[in-house]
């Protein structure tokens, strides 16, 4: 039984936006914590677009995805926000008034006077190869997380992708396994070079082969893979035996357990706020950035960034409710300045 | 303007007008052509744009960038001919491309 973890906010999502409230929250004096399924900040940017240029972010006339994220990330370092990665909230309960219980995946619970949403697109999770009838396998044979290598002691596996993923599991696993098996569609991959040349060496060596090709389907009976149909680069199928099947296929977004928490949502999977406060139907719990709605909403980080400064104005009335908010400018207040770091 | 044709997984053919200067996927897009899913709207960021290309067309649209064949490396039935449709402009040159929809995006 782990100890609780209080504190004024939880941020879910360490996007540019969930990074940019506690920049908000911190001048308003209310600590934070984020909570993010990804093993670093930044999200969609550092993610999807790390090295694509942005051209729309007020004041910068070009910055990079990931260069945004560590600029983000310096401008909240007064803050010492803590981070919380590869996890994902489970479960969201109203406790007091008002007062919120959060669980997640990795069994820890949290506690907190109020909750910013900034969930973006929804937590990263594996993509589904385009492979009919691979649901059937799912979760039995075909795998696409390795949380306990043992569970792949003394498999026959094929490992399918071109990226780093893909090559770190094979590198960890061929040790472990009966066999492995790389495929991949080109002779060219996403991953490190150096992974690369280790995977070379290891099918030299005869410890491990590689086919290029793509997988057309599966074969085997409730669930257990057989083998997969694989159409070769020569255009040839052929049959490759296998009882595991660890397909490395990037990642895509999913809303998951934020359509649980009884938050009201829209047709389209999003959470309409109101435009003063950015709070949910849920009073304590706001949403901001992508993965809100309302008149009038564009999905961009600018808006966000504006939703995280009025959001930050009501949790302060549920974090201090005691204290009087004054509204100050970072460039004259003294005190904005003390919290910054600056004077 | 520039007349491209799509040509579903079944054969039926669909002519349309495009602007010199958009790209194949947003014509397709702008005429509800189906299959063409674009969910990243463009950004080379999925791959559920993808087509190939007519072998009559491959030397004028060119080969995909080392960007994009990273995202073709999640489409689906991928073939020696298969292009992102976000990443081919539309040019006086391709007045008359023809490109065939896979059976299904990733």
């Amino acid at each position: 039984m782990t100890e609780t973890i209080k504190t004024d906010v939880v941020i879910i999502g360490a996007g540019p936006i969930g990074l940019f409230a506690v920049f908000e929250l911190g001048l308003l004096d209310m600590k934070a914590q984020l909570i993010d399924i990804l093993d670093r900040s930044g999200g969609q940017c550092a993610e999807l677009y790390p090295e694509k240029p942005i051209y729309d972010i007020p004041g910068v006339p070009y910055i990079t995805g990931q260069g945004l994220v560590d600029a983000l990330m310096t401008q909240i370092r007064p803050f010492k926000p803590v981070f919380h990665l590869k996890e994902m909230v489970e479960t969201i309960e109203r406790i007091g008034d008002p007062l919120f219980r959060m669980k997640t995946d990795a069994g820890k619970t949290f506690e907190c006077k109020a909750v910013v949403i900034a969930a973006g697109g929804g937590s990263f999770q594996p993509k589904r190869p385009p492979i009919p009838g691979i649901e059937a396998y799912e979760d039995k044979s075909v795998f696409y997380a390795v949380r306990q290598m043992e569970k792949f002691r003394g498999k026959k596996i094929l490992i399918v992708g071109g990226g780093d993923s893909a090559l770190d599991w094979t590198l960890n696993l061929v040790p472990v396994a009966a066999h492995v098996t790389l495929l991949h569609r080109r002779d060219a991959f996403r991953a490190a070079p150096d992974s690369v040349n280790k995977m070379r060496a290891l099918v030299a060596d005869k410890k491990m082969d590689f086919v290029l090709g793509q997988v057309m389907g599966l074969e085997g009976e409730g669930g257990q893979v057989r083998a997969a149909k694989v159409k070769r680069e020569d255009g040839q199928t052929v049959s490759l035996a296998c009882d595991t099947v660890l397909p490395f296929f990037g990642l895509t977004m999913k809303l998951g357990p934020v359509a649980n928490w009884g938050i009201a949502l829209s047709e389209d999977e999003l959470i309409p706020v109101d435009t003063e406060k950015f709070e949910t139907s849920v009073p304590g719990v706001f949403a901001i950035g992508d993965i809100n709605t309302y008149p009038g909403k564009l999905k961009l980080i600018l808006s966000g960034f504006h939703e995280a400064a009025l959001m930050a104005q009501k949790a302060h009335r549920y974090v201090h409710p005691d204290k009087k908010l004054t509204f100050q400018y970072t460039t004259s207040s003294t005190s904005l300045q003390k919290k910054l770091g600056v004077t | 303007m520039a007349k491209i044709t799509f040509i579903d997984s079944s054969g039926t053919a669909r002519t349309t007008d495009a602007e010199i200067g958009s790209t194949v996927m947003e014509t397709a897009i702008k005429n509800g052509i189906p299959v063409i899913e674009a969910e990243c709207g463009g950004a080379c960021s999925c791959s559920t744009c993808h087509v190939y290309v007519d072998e009559a067309w491959r030397a004028a649209t060119g080969e995909p960038s080392p960007m994009e064949e990273d995202m073709l490396d999640f489409a689906f039935d991928v073939r020696p001919n298969s292009r992102l449709s976000c990443q081919i402009k539309v040019t006086e040159a391709l007045d008359g491309l023809v490109v065939v929809t896979p059976e299904r995006q990733a």
